[in-house]
């Protein structure tokens, strides 16, 4: 899933600006629930803390009138034309999804000025409560067959294809202690199944043009399409 | 008339080539660039390494901080009179930039190159940087012997004119984790195509002997120039700090033992003690066991079989090498004369 972490709450108000008095707080119901970052939980929180801030630093005692709303998935416009009558409401959206939850508000609300509240940080999952860690990195062309089941795109510093590099010392990465070697995970599950000649192969410079270097990217599924869109 | 029809039997025809090629044990040294334009800096380093080492590797940016570049570097190096062994890491250049700096370099007159995947920045002094890695430093090898053997871009496109021809070096750490798989990766490199490979220092001979056994088990060492890593140790201090710290690296205690016991005449001052006459005879009588200690590690090393040189990395301290090729009894250095063609 998509991993997020809220700005601090500074950057939130700066983002907000001076000149708004409404704010609405848009949360999102899938992967940021998950991950603590944008629920409804999250976005309230969010929402009662800048109405505080700002009543603190009012010299009249007067905060920002701040709304919370969360949908299910902030990514899909019908979700968004649940919350259209809120959001035609506010003079600043600040959205708690993911980039692409932010993205989805302005496309489908093109006059209303929307901010982000969150951080997205990763495609990944959690690996205990109250850890989450990166797993793909959505390169286009999935290489786990050949490493084990293990992203060195993701999870090597080096995206190397032909590791380990000369950095890897008791099973964690040279720029950091607490960062796994990727390749070392790799050596190991290819190990215990016995298969380390896989790890023979010299394997051929990356096609990256189905990564982010190849340009904004796009599915097109004309099977998929509805009757009176073909 | 193209390189490949005038290099007398040679891949290349570099001098570090053509030593190896004859048979001789080989050194090699390192010169780290300054952090300015400053060519001076390049001719006196130099100075103190020409006539006593066969080539000289030109770091990459090494610990991703901003240097003087190494094919510029390089250049410099050429005019004095020196065989540079260009590093080129896949951090900070695609394979476009990779390929079109290559025949830059080889268009100044470098003829040796050696392909690294690069420190991450995270250690440098742009951390905030964002990387490349687009290829690592075995497709590096690939890439470049197919340039020059096959005058073909990485692309698969061919090209017509003067091909690159670059002896192909790549490294390896013996001692780096996962230790048993270090052989299997130094054997994909020379399948990648690597004619020679600089090691990372050694201190721990008998685990760089078991590490041969394996090289010599898989028949590597006849098919590329092992050449050891070597470095002139300036303290204990920095042995210890190598040992706990930089990773690959062993550095027996019987090493550290030698480094710390060189500081016994002064072991009893405290530090406000010391006299600056103290520190400089302190220093000096460190330098003098660094140096010992690396002679002693070369003369082990070259009777390990299959290993056909060694790397002298005393960067920031090119002074040592001098003492440190003519204490190994490795000065002057051969030449190999030209064959005329015929």
């Amino acid at each position: 899933m998509i991993i997020a972490e809220r700005k601090k709450l500074d950057e939130i108000r700066s983002l907000i600006g001076e000149d708004a008095e409404k704010v609405l707080v848009v949360g999102c119901g899938t992967c940021v629930t998950v991950c603590f970052a944008g629920g409804s939980r999250e976005a309230q929180i969010t929402a009662s803390s800048l109405r505080m801030a700002t009543k603190l630093d009012d010299k009249e005692g007067n905060g920002l009138d701040v709304t919370d709303v969360t949908v299910q998935r902030q990514c899909e416009w019908e979700y968004l034309d649940e919350i259209e009558e809120e959001i035609e409401e506010a003079d600043v959206v600040l959205s708690l999804g993911c980039g692409i939850g932010v993205q989805a508000i302005v496309e489908h609300f093109p006059d209303k000025w929307v901010v982000p509240g969150l951080n997205t940080t990763f495609l990944g999952l959690p690996s205990q409560q109250g850890i989450w860690e990166e797993r793909c990195a959505a390169c286009g062309d999935c290489v786990l067959g050949i490493t084990g089941g293990i992203c060195p795109i993701a999870r090597c510093s080096k995206s190397l294809l032909n590791g380990p590099c000369g950095g890897s010392e008791d099973g964690h990465c040279e720029i950091d202690p607490e960062v796994p070697c990727a390749w070392q995970l790799i050596y190991d599950r290819l190990s215990s199944q016995g298969r380390l000649d896989m790890l023979l192969t010299l394997q051929t410079p990356k096609n990256w043009s189905t990564s982010r270097d190849g340009g904004p990217r796009k599915i097109v599924r004309e099977d998929l399409f509805l009757e009176e869109e073909a | 008339m193209t390189a490949i029809e005038n290099n007398n039997g040679y891949l290349v025809g570099s001098n570090l080539e053509k030593l190896l090629k004859a048979g001789h044990f080989a050194v090699t040294g390192e010169l780290g660039p300054p952090q300015s334009a400053d060519a001076e800096v390049i001719r006196e380093k130099a100075g103190l390494l020409k006539g006593y080492v066969d080539g000289v590797n030109i770091t990459d940016n090494q610990t991703a901080i901003v240097r003087m570049s190494s094919i510029g570097a390089g250049t410099i190096v050429v005019q004095e009179g020196l065989e540079p062994i260009i590093q080129m890491t896949c951090r900070d250049r695609n394979r476009l930039a990779i390929q079109s700096d290559l025949l830059g370099a080889y268009a100044l007159g470098m003829r040796n190159l050696l392909c690294l995947s690069g420190d991450h920045q995270r250690f440098g002094n742009h951390p905030n940087s964002k990387n490349v890695f687009d290829i690592d430093s075995l497709q590096m090898v690939r890439m470049v012997a197919e340039m020059r053997d096959g005058c073909i871009f990485q692309c698969g496109d061919q090209f017509k004119g003067i091909e690159p021809r670059f002896f192909v070096g790549a490294a390896s750490a013996p001692f780096a984790d996962p230790i048993d798989f270090r052989p299997y990766r130094l054997a994909k490199k020379v399948k990648a195509g690597a004619d020679f490979i600089q090691t990372q220092l050694v201190y721990d001979v008998a685990a760089f002997e078991e590490f041969m056994e394996k090289v010599r088990e898989l028949g590597l060492h006849e098919q590329t120039y092992i050449l050891a890593g070597v470095g002139p140790l300036k303290s204990a201090g920095m042995a210890r700090y190598m040992k706990n710290n930089v990773p690959g690296i062993l550095v027996p205690d019987e090493i550290i033992n030698r480094m710390k016991a060189v500081d016994e005449p002064w072991a009893g001052k405290g530090k406000d003690e010391m006299t600056s006459e103290d520190k400089r005879a302190r220093s000096k009588a460190r330098k003098e066991e660094g140096i010992q200690v690396c002679i002693d590690l070369i003369n082990e090393l070259r009777e390990i079989e299959g290993v056909a040189g060694v790397h002298i990395m005393a960067i920031e301290w090119e002074e040592a090498v001098k003492p440190i090729v003519k204490g190994a009894g490795l000065y002057p250095r051969p030449v190999v004369e030209e064959k005329v063609a015929a």
